[in-house]
């Protein structure tokens, strides 16, 4: 991997991802360029990825964040099986969001798996990238 | 190496090819040079006048008042961004001949497809439905019959969208999620029992299975000795909106494409009530596209299906009367209403102009009609209750043939009995007490409305000639042309909202901190447990040899371009093959597929 300059270190790597049969990428091409847009480099993973190859492309890509979007009604053991196997592949402090249709009753099981976010549809872009800025800066920056 | 079938239709049809006669391109320029004409309908003397008396309006009342009262926007577009004038007035439909004021169930037909629509018969309010296990399906079912629904229609989990059996490894969490899952015959057994499928119709939404679900479809009805000339119903096989929209695929689009050929064949001969491909704009445009781009995408698949039927040798007029439309009803009303009357108008256009069917059922564009699901929130979610029923009402004064309503609560979850109970009471209301249904096309001669008509199919016919340079549809599907240009107006769309200049109430004006709590639908795993024990025991049960000598014959028949699949395929599916066994076949022939890059 080519060496990053100090600035732009501070850009902002995010995987956007979809693990799971669902091909509803509206959203997620969305926020792909949205993040861009915000200043990230921003990796899409393409549809159909397994949370295998999900985990596995985030290590090697060495990204800050995992975004994960579903709207299949899987996202209760697609998002909690990403974030296990990037712990078991060495990034256990990349940070992983989530997004789709989940109801409210889903969100305490995934936040304390430390997958947050969680947003529906209607919420707003710059809501998404003020949370994911926040918790990099916080968690991978140090500020 | 192992080599897949690269050409298993053998050639396929160039799709919106004009190449000898640049059909698309003069025909866009034909609608363009044919608005700026008078047509003779109209009394010449009579619209100089009212032109003199809208010029007179503008400079001496609107004006000067907008001067002093400033407008709440500078412009004012459609949904799709055309640009509008604060009022329309004859001068602006003047163009109008009289083919394009033909009344309903004359050619060609914008203002309806049959001659006396709602006042006839009603439209056939189909609901959507489906979860959990085949009994689960099979009670919700005949509870929508009970409530007076009058045909069915089937919604299926991810694992049998994509063709997987329940009991795989990519299955697993997903079985029964957001539709019934299906992994054998013996499930289609159980969503229909004691349902009786002489009289009922059925819709199953099912793209990339299509022929699969209809082979176990005919297979419990030869079951029950029901004859297959009396099964009624629609599977939406419409794999060309899958690569451009929805995106459940399992092979390359020519292979599905030839297995769609093969059910074109196969239920002209022998399922002739069998709608056997539904073309859907309905997820071009929750994918993100505007209405222009739903209007002449979803024309253009179906121009691609017409070729796809001429080109396997059926008489367009065999087969054209089966095909049928499915499309979006969102909340830009009238933009709606002229899109649905600019649909019919192309179609039947099209139909006899370029591929010369001379049936007048061939002409007919008859159309479900969902209302959108992309426009409901999770903020405030009783507000969707209105949005639904404006739609709805947008899809009937378009003429729709059928019509599923959203429940409020799907921003959030499956819907709820009672949220679907709110949804169809939804349309019977506007059914039974708003008086609508009694004339039909009120809209017509509405100026706005016929000019707004007009502007789309103009729009439209621009970019057919846009694809036929994109290499066709099949070509600008392949190189990502039709997937780029809806994620472009899908991002547009969310700047619009996240700026306000695009109001979503709820959402970025009038939001309220406390958001009403609702009760949604809980799926829980039962669903995956027993459907993995039955297929267990569906697989204990039947005769392996035989499913695998009948696996076998379907495998020859995919290898050979001319064979048609559907003959091997009910036989496979009788003896209990599974989803993920049939499909496998064509996997290990065909290959699979991975979409140009779009970001």
């Amino acid at each position: 991997m080519p060496q990053r300059t100090a600035q732009e270190k501070r850009k902002i790597r995010i995987l956007v991802a979809k693990p799971g049969l669902d091909g509803h990428d509206r959203g997620v091409l969305v926020l792909a360029r949205a993040f861009r847009d915000a200043g990230m480099e921003v990796i899409y993973i393409g549809l159909l990825p397994t949370p295998e190859e999900v985990a596995r492309m985030a290590v090697d890509e060495d990204v800050d964040v995992v975004a994960l979007s579903l709207l299949n009604g899987a996202h209760m053991t697609a998002f909690p099986q990403v974030k296990r196997l990037l712990d078991k592949y060495g990034g256990k402090d990349i940070i992983v969001t989530g997004g789709g249709i989940i109801p409210d009753e889903d969100k305490p099981k995934l936040l304390k798996l430390g997958i947050s976010g969680l947003y529906g549809p209607g919420t707003s872009l710059e809501e998404i990238i003020t949370h994911i800025k926040g918790r990099v800066r916080k968690e991978r920056w140090g500020e | 190496m192992h080599t897949f079938i690269r050409n298993p239709a053998g050639a396929l049809p160039a799709m919106l090819s004009s190449a000898k006669d640049q059909y698309w391109g003069a025909k866009a320029k034909e609608v363009s040079a044919k608005r700026k004409k008078t047509a003779a309908v109209f009394d010449r003397r009579t619209l100089r006048d009212m032109k003199a008396g809208y010029d007179r309006w503008l400079n001496e009342v609107y004006s000067p008042w907008v001067a002093g009262a400033p407008e709440t926007k500078e412009r004012f577009e459609t949904a799709s961004g055309v640009s509008l004038k604060p009022v329309y007035t004859p001068e602006d439909i003047a163009s109008l001949s009289q083919s394009d004021l033909a009344l309903p169930g004359v050619y060609p037909y914008t203002r309806g497809v049959y001659p006396s629509m709602y006042r006839g018969r009603q439209w056939t309010m189909r609901m959507f439905s489906g979860f959990g296990t085949p009994e689960d399906t099979n009670k919700r079912l005949k509870l929508l019959l009970e409530h007076g629904e009058t045909g069915l229609s089937v919604a299926f989990d991810m694992p049998t969208l994509y063709g997987v059996d329940c009991d795989s490894q990519k299955a697993h969490g997903e079985v029964g999620r957001c539709g019934v899952n299906v992994s054998s015959l013996r499930d289609m057994e159980a969503i229909f029992d004691g349902i009786p499928l002489d009289k009922v119709s059925t819709s199953m939404t099912i793209n990339a299975p299509a022929a699969i679900l209809t082979a176990m479809y005919a297979g419990v009805a030869k079951g029950r000795g029901i004859p297959l000339q009396s099964l009624k119903g629609t599977v939406q096989a419409d794999m060309l909106k899958e690569f451009i929209a929805q995106k459940e695929w399992v092979y390359p689009p020519e292979a599905h494409l030839r297995i769609v050929r093969d059910m074109m064949l196969y239920c002209t001969k022998h399922m002739p009530q069998w709608n056997y491909v539904s073309i859907s704009g309905y997820h071009i445009r929750e994918a993100g596209s505007s209405a222009v781009q739903e209007l002449a995408f979803t024309l253009a698949d179906g121009f691609g299906h017409v070729e796809l039927g001429i080109e396997a040798g059926l008489q367009v007029d065999d087969f054209a009367p089966r095909l049928s439309f499915f499309f979006n009803s969102t909340m830009d009303f009238f933009e709606e209403i002229a899109k649905f009357r600019a649909a019919r108008r192309i179609w039947a256009t099209v139909l006899r102009e370029r591929y010369g069917a001379k049936k007048a059922r061939s002409l007919l564009m008859r159309f479900h009609t969902q209302t959108s699901g992309a426009s409901l929130t999770w903020q405030q979610p009783y507000n969707n209750v209105v949005r639904t029923a404006l739609e709805a009402l947008a899809a009937v004064l378009g003429g729709t043939q059928s019509l599923h309503t959203n429940s409020y609560d799907e921003a959030m979850a499956l819907p709820t009995e009672h949220a679907v109970q709110v949804a169809l009471r939804t349309q019977q209301i506007i059914a039974e007490e708003t008086g609508v249904t009694s004339v039909m096309d009120p809209l017509g001669g509405s100026y706005y409305v016929e000019w707004l008509t007009d502007k789309l199919e103009e729009e439209a016919y621009r970019y057919f000639d846009r694809i036929e340079r994109a290499g066709g549809i099949l070509g600008a599907i392949k190189s990502g042309y039709l997937q780029r240009e809806i994620a472009e107006n899908a991002y547009r769309l969310s700047k619009r909202v996240e700026s306000g200049e695009d109001a979503v109430v709820g959402v970025n004006k009038y939001t309220a901190k406390e958001e009403a709590r609702i009760t949604t639908l809980k799926i829980d795993f039962k669903a995956q447990r027993r459907q993995i024990e039955r297929i267990r025991k569906v697989k204990s049960q039947r005769d392996d040899r035989k499913v695998k000598t009948l696996l076998e014959k379907l495998r020859k028949a995919y290898e050979d371009p001319k064979a048609n699949s559907m003959y091997p395929l009910l036989d496979a599916v009788s003896a209990y093959a599974t989803l993920g066994e049939l499909v496998g076949v064509g996997k290990e022939i065909f290959g699979g597929w991975k979409e140009p890059v779009l970001v």
